[in-house]
């Protein structure tokens, strides 16, 4: 559906001087402030910071969904004019179709894209059982935990195999074991199908595991404070070839992992004062 | 019926708890629904039989029913009852199966689309204030006695409802869920059979029925004047020839069936919820 990946090496997002203030243009609020920030394509760019600085606001830029005030919003050298079937997004309050069942929500995608039935099935089949939903194919979303409703949503949005995936907390509401086994699973799934992906997350500890950037970004105005290059590092030091719950043990993961927290403190702070 | 004894629940909370604890549920709201028609019926009765008003202007209950059954044996203007009826309902449902199918798309497309909205609503809010049985000189201008006449006044009847409810169901679907929708690549079409249908379905049949019953008083009204046959018309004939007795064997008929298709809606209603639920 999606064309393999040609070597083309521009960036895949791109988001020049994007500005976006809500209200009108005197007493308006800032969400963000003149931020720029380039994904490479196939890359794994995390994003942190404090609660209400704009991560949601700029994914959803991305996906078509907001427009900036001022600056330019571009995938793959194209003005983002609305939602396209090259980009995925898993909803940070999960939005499945409460009409529909664990089945149906995730083969939705596809079916939109007009694939065959046969093929809907094999699809969702697969992403059932990656998720751990099997036994619940039939169930609708209110049947579900929050953690499981969640996972129906990241399959959902794996299910289109989407060039770019914007995430917005998508473990959040995941138990810390679950959340281990879809990181995992997770960076499993961009090995064999590389692509470029978006991620918010809360979690400094997931940020550093999964992404070969860090955007940590402050508020009042919304803003990148500094972009934290892990992927050297993780190369480096080798964290691929081990599990995940030993690289965190790792004195590279743990220095990494105080430093991205030391700058969310001292944004912070900076805030409040 | 029920929102009646829902009132006076609460209205009169006490009296209505006392009486619960006598006749539970059901129960209650059947034996008086029966007392009301008990009411009506006995209160016809009497003033038909009491000799104050004559035969010819209130035949009694009995005299109605009899009528009723001889209608049905010996065609009356052109045709029996049943067949009178069977003519108004079938083009009762042409024009209600217009109204519903051009309405709820409409309707679900304004509750998405702002713009949509913005270009229908004005046309939409001064028209529907045009009472169906308004449209009929221009029906019947348009249309003589043809099939087309009755089914505009229907139509203006019952596409209203259809309208409104689609467009207040679909306001209430969440955002979020019309956003995921779209950036999973939903065409508009997709949208509106897979999306804002479903999630509006509560609403869109609450304004079915809404319609299914406006639909049906306009027809009769229609059928006074622009057709050849219906009930409607077995009415007109019957006042044409001063008999009572037809004119309200004719409006037995039409209350009767309404009342029929209003059940036959809820029990379709109450499935569709349970299978909702589910
Ligand atoms: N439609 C809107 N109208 C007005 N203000 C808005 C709107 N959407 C977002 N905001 C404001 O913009 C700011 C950024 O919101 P956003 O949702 O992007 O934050 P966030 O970083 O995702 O926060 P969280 O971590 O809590 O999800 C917030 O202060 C919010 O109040
Ligand atoms: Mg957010």
């Amino acid at each position: 559906m999606i064309s393999p990946s040609t070597a083309t090496s521009g960036p895949d997002i791109a988001f020049r001087k994007v500005s976006k203030v809500y209200g009108n243009a005197e007493g308006g609020f800032v969400a963000l402030d003149k931020v720029d920030l380039t994904v490479s394509r196939h890359e794994f760019v995390a994003i942190v910071g404090p609660s209400g600085c704009g991560k949601t606001t700029l994914m959803r830029m991305a996906a078509g969904l907001d427009f900036p005030t001022s600056g330019d919003v571009l995938v793959r050298d194209r003005q983002v004019e609305g939602p396209g079937p090259d980009r995925a997004v898993v909803f940070q309050q999960f939005a499945l179709m409460p009409w529909k069942t664990v089945r149906d929500n995730i083969g939705f995608g596809l079916k939109c894209r007009g694939a065959a039935p046969s093929e809907i099935k094999q699809v969702t089949d697969r992403y059932i059982t990656m998720m751990r939903l099997q036994g619940h194919e039939s169930a609708f979303p209110h049947q579900l935990s929050g953690g499981m409703q969640q996972r129906v949503a990241i399959a959902r949005s794996y299910a289109v195999d989407p060039d770019v995936l914007l995430m917005d907390e998508p473990f959040g509401a995941l138990d810390a074991q679950t959340r281990l086994v879809m990181q995992e699973e997770l960076v499993q799934l961009s090995r064999v199908n590389p692509r470029t992906v978006v991620f918010i997350t809360h979690s400094v500890e997931e940020a550093v595991f999964l992404a070969d950037r860090i955007v940590v970004m402050g508020r009042n105005p919304g803003r990148i404070v500094e972009i934290i290059d892990v992927k050297s590092l993780r190369l480096s030091e080798r964290w691929d070839e081990l599990p995940i719950e030993e690289v965190m043990d790792l004195e590279s993961f743990t220095h990494m992992r105080t430093r991205v927290w030391k700058l969310l403190k001292d944004t912070k702070r900076s805030t409040a004062a | 019926m029920t929102t009646l004894s829902n009132a006076a629940n609460a209205t009169a909370p006490k009296a209505a708890r006392r009486m619960r604890r006598r006749l539970p549920g059901i129960g209650e709201s059947l034996v008086l629904s029966l007392a009301g028609f008990a009411i009506l019926f006995g209160g016809w009765w009497l003033l038909a039989r009491s000799g104050l008003v004559p035969e010819q202007v209130l035949p009694g209950p009995d005299a109605v029913l009899a009528e009723i059954l001889h209608l049905m044996r010996t065609p009356f203007a052109g045709s029996t009852l049943q067949m009178h009826l069977l003519s108004s309902i079938g083009r009762y449902l042409m024009g209600l199966a217009l109204a519903v199918a051009v309405g709820l798309p409409l309707g679900l497309l304004m509750g998405w689309s702002r713009r949509v909205e913005r270009a229908i609503s004005p046309v939409f809010e001064a028209l529907r204030f045009i009472a169906p049985i308004a449209w009929l000189p221009f029906a019947t201008l348009w249309f003589g006695t043809g099939i087309g006449g009755p089914i505009l006044i229907i139509f203006s009847g019952a596409f209203p409802p259809c309208v409104i409810n689609a467009y207040y169901g679909a306001k209430l679907i969440p955002t979020p869920i019309l956003e995921a929708s779209r950036t999973l690549g939903a065409s508009s079409l997709r949208m509106l059979t897979d999306v804002l249908a479903p999630g509006a379905l509560p609403s869109i049949i609450a304004g079915v029925r809404i319609a299914a019953g406006i639909g049906w008083q306009s027809l009769v009204g229609a059928e006074l004047i622009v057709v050849s046959s219906g009930v409607g018309y077995l009415m007109m004939q019957g006042q044409t020839n001063l008999s009572t007795a037809v004119v309200m064997a004719g409006m037995a008929a039409i209350g009767v069936t309404g009342f029929a298709i209003d059940v036959l809606l809820r029990l379709i209603e109450s499935r569709i919820q349970k299978g909702a639920l589910a």
